[in-house]
């Protein structure tokens, strides 16, 4: 290879490399939304000075909220009207139509933490195994999962984190699962 | 279209945090800069279901009929945003906060995801 090519590559391969080796986040004022004169720059907090404390990921805003739950990183409230009742249900769904891609393992307990079962039930899923016609032309179109997945919870890029099952291994029946995973 | 995927991931800080929102629904018609309401700032507080269940909030940006009327009565982002919880309404500024001109609906997240619509 020549000279003057490598002189090409470098500081691609360099931009690269620094992106791949230290999470950032952009300063408020550099975001493209927020209005750099406006007063609240310098009183919001910055995403970097909270993120950047948090379990991280590779994909989102780099933070891996489940985690970050889990390991009481955070401790964020369940309720603001004191009768509002919390339900975290452990039961994982095995959907099996999933051509050849692996089995989704969909797990309530994660899914419960945070949201309400109203959040989904019935208004995006029908509460019951094999009524909802998933698929990802719907999910890409930002239905079902995509209502999440793709704007504030993990994004689509992500395909094994929901395919997560082999075929050749389960031998288990699809739908709900008998015995709880740890996830 | 894989390529286009992996260049998307690479680039994490093209725009906005992952998953802000931009509520310009009638901020520039009254001539104050539009929200900028980023969820992370909110879900390491609060619970989704705070926001999507108690306090109504629609899972699809530009759903909610949103006003300065209905947040003084205390619905929306007034069930918090009312000096005890989180700042009042008198600091106008801290949640409009965007360059003005913004489109409503949600930021640095669907770009990575498809053709979706959010």
């Amino acid at each position: 290879m020549k000279f003057k090519h490598i002189l090409h590559i470098l500081p691609l391969s360099l931009s690269f490399a620094l992106l791949a080796a230290e999470p950032s986040w952009k300063a408020l004022a550099e975001d493209g939304l927020h209005d750099p004169t406006s007063p609240a720059i310098g009183v919001l907090q910055e995403p970097a000075t909270a993120l950047s404390l948090l379990p991280p990921d590779t994909t989102g805003n780099k933070v891996s909220w489940i985690r970050a739950l889990r390991e009481h990183y955070i401790e964020p409230r369940t309720n603001i009207l004191p009768e509002t009742k919390i339900e975290v249900l452990d039961m994982d769904i095995i959907m099996d139509k999933t051509g050849e891609l692996p089995l989704v393992k969909f797990p309530h307990k994660p899914h419960t933490e945070w949201l309400d079962c109203n959040n989904c039930h019935d208004k995006i899923f029908i509460e019951k195994v094999d009524a909802n016609p998933i698929n990802m032309f719907a999910i890409l179109s930002g239905e079902y999962c995509g209502q999440c997945h793709g704007a504030v919870a993990f994004p689509l890029t992500e395909c094994n984190r929901c395919h997560s099952v082999a075929r050749s291994t389960f031998t288990g029946k699809p739908g709900v699962q008998p015995k709880p995973a740890s996830n | 279209m894989a390529l286009i995927l992996v260049l998307a991931a690479m680039m994490p800080n093209v725009s906005a945090e992952y998953a802000d929102v931009v509520l310009n629904r009638l901020s520039d018609a009254n001539d104050v800069r539009p929200v900028i309401f980023p969820h992370w700032f909110h879900r390491i507080r609060f619970r989704c279901k705070v926001c999507h269940q108690e306090l109504g909030f629609e899972m699809r940006a530009g759903a909610n009929e949103i006003d300065m009327g209905k947040i003084i009565d205390g619905q929306y982002c007034g069930m918090c945003h009312n000096g005890q919880i989180a700042w009042s309404v008198d600091e106008c500024h801290l949640c409009h906060s965007g360059k003005p001109g913004l489109q409503t609906g949600i930021r640095g997240s669907n770009q990575t995801g498809g053709p979706g619509r959010w």
